[in-house]
């Protein structure tokens, strides 16, 4: 998070100005959305600041008219010229329809194009293949899945950089939303469905994540370290979680599904194939060996 | 015998809930002793509590509102207390099953128990004065409404003391707010207060819409009515189409906490996803139905104190219905992260937008009701500029969260906190005070200090921008809703200024209060004998000050928009001609009037309510079953009950006219 060039700082302290006037003046770098790590998150702040410097352009000059008239037009100022019975104007009413109008015209163009472009089950184009990783939101951690590399982890998502990597998520029972505010775009997980993100990470570091629903007396704490690395240092550390031990499977998962708070970063060295279908198809409930199977096979 | 409850029930090792309950009964029972030493409770039995006045029940909502917007401030402050401290290892002062209660119920009760009442109380005293008529479609379930509405006020201030209250936000999401993750009382407490509430709610948009429909004085086309009648209009229409969902909801999730249904459980096929829906197409109209009387409100204000008529009239009737239907249709803007898809998604973040065109008409009518005026700077008109200044803010961060990527990361978070305080506070809390301060010389004779007035429009209005716009930058730093402590040291001095902005927001709410003392104290010199000490527009203003209990002594004709300044105006000039002639022309006829008679149905079968509420709460069932045949036995009483109206004749109708001569004879 180093504030380098000097346009991204404009850029930053234009966002800024948008969304935060008080602001202005303090350093912008604790600005995660202003600060986005990733193709999803920088589509998704050039929205916000084109859309507020947009807006802006109608509703300071509406703000400085509303005071300009309100004074000029006081009952104590004798230079005013008063048209007390003034109450109709087809061409200002014109105008009045036709200005709102147009800018939600423009912005609606914004909102429904930005709304395909930045869908979240949408594939993101890149060079490598795609890395899948299974979230589960638990009471009150989460756990993600690696169903290729048949490792696991809790509450530390490590991530390799310039890789796209599709989400599949859902819940153990409560409704939470994964976000990693300097990725961009969050998604509900939900028990029994199974929603899609698509996020790619760019430069190597360490991002916050969080549960951004609230889920309950632990919800402050489901948070957890997003841990980017190059592609070599990220398969080095499947294969150190692969021979680190720790299995997930029907007995360990359901150990998982207990609520618990703060829970310290572990991984699963191995993985029961088929697990994450398995939750998502029985939600509320911890799956049994023999409903896990059942998916292993349809595998 | 007590069903679930227990002598655990009561927070005797929680310091903050016990002491709060403590000053709270104590509070109470010296109110109950006050009254009862002066020996005021035959005339709060049969002047307030039985009856039946629109403007009395107008009153009384206005006062509840307010007693309860002390109670979600308190909440408020606290929470604002706790995120001021509880950065890096501090666990602030309320643990996490205390503040999952405090901001459930300050959400609850601001919306639910402040601005309802606020709302509701100012269109029941102001809409029959408005339409020139002498009271409410049916006057006894207006009462009924009222305290169906307080029995919800009293439920979820018990739950302070008597167990707990939810924990799962204010809009209690399922499965969180199921039985298996919430299985305490604190959910019940919720629902049945808002079911019961909700009721009152409902009766109350029913009589508000046969009224503005059915009970217009004669000459009072629908193109002539107040602005106020028309939001109003709009806001009990989508009372009565919103309500119903709210409450076949709510009904739904008692089914599953209660019965072991599984319609929004996260087992056994149930679809936590309906519920949202569902209780978003109730919640986004309800904003609309908070927001459009207040934008009513303005509009009187504005165009009263620039001393002209409204400008653009017809765009400001048709951009008020236009926001009524569109509010229907965009209540998946609450949850575009659900992951609808993009169609879905870019469909309601555009008819979202849509609503912005005609609320930025509204705003554009206002600025040019004020060119050419004479603009005095009222009270009120401090608070409409302070809204429209603050309210376009509001408007620019709603269409931003509107636009779905731009929601996907500002959703929850404290960026959407601080939306949505800005229009409520800027849009619903100033209209409320504006009107509050408005028709306060109508409701009681005098008017309320100006200069108390202008130091508790400062204190709210700075107050707004210390305590939320702080929260739009935190929103930006990825700060989210609802939690209980954060790592983030750069969020501190953000939360700080919050706090502090909290603080001149609880002066101004203790102004209110010194507001009303003094100006009671000082009414002799505050007096408004012309019934019109605003130079009015509007009918209620030729009435007196405050109006008799029938408010119109005889039916006023209306010849246009703005009736009474026509009047007024047309008034002055005859009598230029000829004062002798101008009192023989408009000597009103006076005719004997019914008028309704007060009724304790609406005090007892709230009564019953609250019963029938703390019994299903608690699996008291006897007391429940109890509780519902007293309210069959108390309807049935009602609707035999044939001495309902009473008399007042045309000699007392004179006598008052002449005891309080006005212009008010002559509409």
């Amino acid at each position: 998070m180093s504030c380098v060039s000097l346009t991204r700082t404009a850029r930053r302290l234009l966002g800024i100005c948008g969304s935060a006037w008080l602001a202005a003046g303090l350093s912008g770098c604790s600005y995660a959305l202003m600060d986005p790590h990733g193709p999803i998150g920088r589509q998704e702040k050039l929205i916000l600041i084109d859309s507020t410097v947009i807006m802006l352009a109608i509703v300071i000059p509406v703000i400085i008219a509303t005071l300009v008239f309100a004074w000029w037009y006081r009952a104590g100022n004798a230079k005013a010229v008063r048209h007390l019975d003034w109450d109709y104007s087809g061409r200002i009413e014109f105008i009045v329809w036709a200005i709102p109008a147009l800018v939600i015209l423009f912005l609606g163009g914004i909102a429904w194009i930005s709304s395909h472009d930045l869908d979240p089950p949408r594939p993101l184009q890149a060079n490598t293949a795609p890395l899948d990783v299974d979230v589960v939101a638990l009471d009150w951690k989460w756990l993600f899945i690696y169903p290729d590399a048949g490792v696991a982890s809790v509450n530390k998502l490590v991530l390799p950089v310039g890789t796209p990597v599709r989400f599949h998520m859902t819940s153990a029972g409560v409704m939470n939303s994964f976000f990693i505010p300097q990725l961009g775009s969050q998604l509900y997980t939900m028990a029994g469905m199974d929603t899609r993100l698509n996020l790619l990470v760019d430069d190597p570091g360490t991002y916050r994540g969080l549960s951004a629903q609230f889920s309950g007396d632990g919800f402050s704490d489901m948070t957890f370290d997003v841990n980017a690395m190059p592609k070599a240092d990220f398969e080095q550390w499947l294969d150190g979680t692969r021979t680190g031990g720790g299995t997930l499977d029907a007995a360990s998962y359901e150990m998982l599904t207990h609520p618990s708070e703060r829970e310290a970063p572990h991984t699963y060295g191995t993985v029961s194939p088929g697990i994450y279908d398995a939750i998502v198809a029985h939600p509320g409930l911890a799956p049994s060996a023999a409903q896990i199977e059942h998916f292993e096979s349809a595998d | 015998m007590l069903g679930k409850l227990t002598w655990a029930a009561i927070p005797f090792d929680q310091p903050i809930p016990l002491v709060s309950s403590i000053v709270m009964v104590c509070g109470i029972l010296a109110i109950l002793a006050f009254i009862t030493f002066k020996g005021w409770w035959p005339y709060l039995w049969n002047e307030w509590i039985k009856s039946t006045d629109h403007k009395r029940i107008g009153v009384m909502y206005m006062i509840l509102g307010l007693v309860m917007l002390v109670r979600g401030f308190a909440d408020a402050i606290m929470m604002r207390g706790q995120l001021a401290l509880a950065q890096g290892g501090n666990p602030g002062f309320l643990p996490p099953e205390h503040y999952d209660q405090i901001f459930s119920a300050h959400g609850t009760i601001m919306i639910f128990f402040v601005a309802m009442p606020f709302v509701i109380g100012l269109m029941n005293f102001a809409v029959p004065l408005q339409l020139g008529v002498r009271d409410v479609a049916f006057p006894v379930l207006n009462s009924v409404s009222f305290w169906l509405t307080a029995s919800g006020v009293l439920l979820v201030n018990l739950s302070l003391f008597i167990g707990e209250f939810a924990r799962t936000g204010w809009l209690a999401y399922p499965p969180l707010s199921e039985l298996k993750f919430s299985p305490g009382v604190g959910v019940d407490y919720y629902l049945w207060s808002l079911q019961i509430s909700g009721l009152g709610t409902l009766l109350a948009g029913i009589n508000f819409t046969t009224t503005i429909l059915k009970m217009r004085t004669t000459g009072m086309s629908y193109m002539r009515m107040p602005i106020f009648c028309w939001t109003a209009l709009a806001s009990n229409l989508l009372i009565v189409a919103a309500f119903p969902i709210l409450t076949a909801t709510f009904a739904m999730l008692l089914l599953d906490r209660y019965c072991g249904f599984h319609f929004f459980t996260a087992d056994m096929g149930g679809n936590a996803m309906m519920y949202i829906n569902l209780i978003w197409c109730w919640g986004h109209p309800e904003v609309y139905i908070l927001i459009l009387p207040c934008f009513g409100i303005f509009s009187e204000v504005i165009s009263t104190f620039s001393s002209k008529p409204l400008f653009g009239y017809h765009s400001m009737v048709v951009a008020t219905m236009a926001i009524c239907i569109l509010s229907f249709i965009v209540w998946l803007h609450h949850f575009f992260t659900m992951g609808a898809g993009a169609d879905v998604n870019g469909f309601f973040g555009i008819a979202t937008m849509i609503i912005a065109v005609p609320t930025g008409v509204k705003v554009f009518n206002w600025l040019f009701t004020m060119y050419g005026g004479s603009v005095r700077f009222t009270v009120p008109v401090y608070w409409t500029i302070g809204f429209m200044v603050t309210f376009v803010f509001g408007g620019l961060t709603g269409v931003l969260l509107a636009v779905p990527p731009a929601d996907f990361v500002l959703h929850n978070s404290l960026f959407l906190i601080a939306h949505f305080h800005n229009v409520i506070i800027g849009g619903v809390v100033f209209g409320v005070l504006a009107g509050y301060t408005f028709w306060f010389p109508k409701a009681f004779g005098f008017t309320l200090d100006e200069t108390l007035g202008k130091a508790i429009f400062w204190c709210w209005f700075i107050g707004f921008y210390l305590a939320f716009f702080p929260l739009y930058a935190l929103g930006a730093m990825g700060a989210t809703r609802r939690m209980q402590h954060y790592a983030d040291p750069a969020w501190q001095p953000y939360m700080l200024v919050a706090f502090g902005g909290a603080v001149l927001i609880f002066i101004g709410i203790g102004l209110i209060a010194v507001q009303l003392i003094w100006s009671i104290r000082t009414r002799d010199r505050r007096r408004d004998v012309t019934g019109d000490p605003w130079d009015g527009r509007t009918l209620e203003w030729g009435t007196a000050s405050p109006p008799p209990p029938w408010n119109y002594a005889v039916e006023p004709h209306v010849h246009g928009i703005d009736a009474f300044w026509a009047v007024k105006h047309k008034g002055k000039e005859l009598h230029k001609v000829s004062e002798s002639r101008y009192e023989a022309e408009h000597k009103p006829h006076y005719e004997t009037i019914h008028m309704p008679k007060s009724s304790p149905v609406g005090f007892i079968s709230a009564f019953f309510a609250v019963c029938l509420g703390f019994g299903l709460i608690w699996h008291i069932w006897w007391l429940v079953i109890f509780a519902i045949v007293a309210c069959i036995g108390v309807l049935l009483w009602h609707a035999w009950n044939t001495d309902r109206d009473m008399n007042i004749t045309a000699t007392e109708l004179e006598e008052f006219d002449r005891q309080h001569p006005g212009l008010g004879a002559q509409l």
